[in-house]
């Protein structure tokens, strides 16, 4: 390797995007019609929602090839940087490369200004990433992650949906996607008020994940022989922190008691 | 037709080396040190924005001393080169031999082949998981790499300040007692620095992933009292 030195006024700056096209020429694509389509993994349900010092962040851990199992214990719920998480639904292979991208590309901004981005800023960035995906999308390839932060300048948690053309909408208060998203959606919007407590919050994104795994074949529910369970998230003023399996074991236990022990059927 | 003069390379090289060290010693020194809880960097630097020690990757980091806009790019093009090999291998294969080699390369280069070597001397330094698998490279302005033992100095006092280090070394100091015997090398006999003339940033061995952290005033006067 050599040292990446450029003349003044032609560089990449502090993309690491450009950078690597720069450095390593255009990367080879996989054409979809080669690859079958059924048979590319899929990851399905991902939610985040605000509570009084934050954001929740959470996911399943199924991944499907068509109509089959792929994978149980699949990670959609990823640190960004210290103050920003994305969690990832669609085509598996892209997503988690867009991740690495992602969190690559925040920090060498940093690194290279001596400065983070802003949040606003790093949403928009995923933006721009999403739209170079466009071409596989349209080949049913989508990429369609959630981005959540603390935003350190206005002091306040802040969720960012996608579609597949790279269109950023800020959510007020919540958000679900990926294949049982509908489902989630409706569980998180039934139970949700302002200024919820973390326990709350993260009580509720359990929830949402449950009904979504009971309605949708491709959202994995909590997997009690395997003891595998949803991932879950939060992130506030003090950073990203993942919450330990252990916790969200007791908790989906609980919620599993619950429904049993009321009889209902929902 | 009028002939070129006739200079010895000797005397071409040895007029590039004497610019080169001019140069250095025209700005101030910093020193890095290897100690219990990972590697200290202390620089004498009045400004709070424009660093001369900075992070590279996870346990790597930069220090330069010199000419600022030339050490910077160098900084900028080792960020460059660390970060599109973790992203094209892993994160465990960036290394500071690798890219400390890669910087004498291009300083060599530099030097023999353009009409004006680079006035810098720069550091690259790993923090590992004891003091004795610390890699400390010291980086001269014509490409010559020092791996260097306990602790490095850089700049144009360099040879006052490694005796005075040699004299107060200790092996696993502790974090307030190298910063204390740091700024004392870095004053001289003569000289007193005062805590916000100085830039301190800690590789911390206790910490996974990013383990760089520069460490503000209030906490460098607390070290230091």
């Amino acid at each position: 390797m050599i040292l990446p030195m450029f003349n003044p006024g032609q560089g990449p700056g502090s993309d690491f995007v450009e950078l690597l096209r720069s450095t390593s020429g255009a990367r080879a694509d996989i054409s979809p019609t080669q690859a079958g389509l059924e048979n590319i993994r899929h990851g399905t349900t991902i939610v985040a929602l605000k509570f009084s010092d934050g954001v929740v962040m959470a996911g399943d851990r199924r991944a499907t090839e068509g109509h089959s199992i792929a994978h149980r214990k699949m990670e959609k719920v990823f640190p960004a940087d210290r103050h920003s998480g994305i969690a990832i639904a669609g085509a598996a292979g892209f997503a988690m490369e867009m991740v690495r991208l992602f969190q690559t590309q925040l920090q060498h901004y940093e690194k290279v200004e001596g400065a983070p981005l802003s949040l606003e800023g790093k949403a928009n960035q995923l933006s721009l990433m999403i739209r170079s995906n466009l071409p596989m999308a349209f080949q049913g390839l989508a990429v369609v992650p959630l981005f959540a932060g603390y935003d350190l300048g206005r002091s306040q948690g802040r969720i960012f949906s996608y579609d597949v053309t790279g269109g950023r909408y800020e959510e007020t208060d919540f958000h679900a996607t990926g294949s049982g998203g509908r489902d989630a959606r409706t569980t998180i919007k039934l139970g949700y008020k302002k200024d919820l407590s973390k326990d709350q919050a993260i009580q509720l994104a359990i929830q949402g994940l449950y009904e979504a795994a009971d309605e949708d074949s491709a959202t994995g529910g909590p997997d009690l022989v395997r003891g595998i369970y949803p991932t879950v998230a939060t992130i506030t003023k003090e950073g990203f922190v993942s919450i330990q399996e252990e916790e969200v074991s007791q908790l989906f236990k609980a919620l599993i008691q619950t429904k049993s022990g009321d009889g209902q059927t929902i | 037709m009028s002939m070129p003069y006739y200079v010895a390379p000797e005397q071409v090289m040895k007029d590039r080396a004497d610019y080169a060290r001019k140069g250095i010693a025209r700005g101030r020194s910093l020193v890095a040190l290897s100690i219990d809880n990972g590697i200290l960097i202390v620089a004498e630097n009045p400004s709070k924005s424009l660093h001369k020690v900075s992070e590279i990757y996870d346990r790597i980091a930069f220090a330069g001393a010199g000419k600022y806009n030339e050490f910077d790019q160098l900084r900028v093009a080792g960020v460059r080169h660390a970060d599109t090999k973790g992203y094209t291998y892993s994160r465990e294969d960036v290394d500071a031999r690798s890219l400390a080699n890669i910087y004498a390369q291009y300083l060599g280069q530099v030097f023999t082949h353009e009409m004006k070597p680079l006035e810098v001397e720069i550091l690259v330094a790993e923090v590992n998981s004891s003091s004795e698998k610390d890699e400390l490279f010291r980086i001269l302005y014509d490409g010559t790499v020092v791996d260097e033992e306990n602790f490095a100095v850089l700049g144009g006092e360099a040879e006052d300040i490694s005796q005075a280090l040699k004299d107060g070394w200790k092996d696993n100091l502790d974090l307030s007692g190298a910063l204390k015997s740091a700024v004392k090398a870095l004053e001289g006999p003569e000289r007193k620095i005062l805590p916000t003339q100085l830039e301190v940033a800690l590789l911390d061995r206790t910490m996974s992933g990013r383990v760089f952290r520069r460490l503000e005033d209030g906490e460098v006067k607390e070290l230091l009292s």
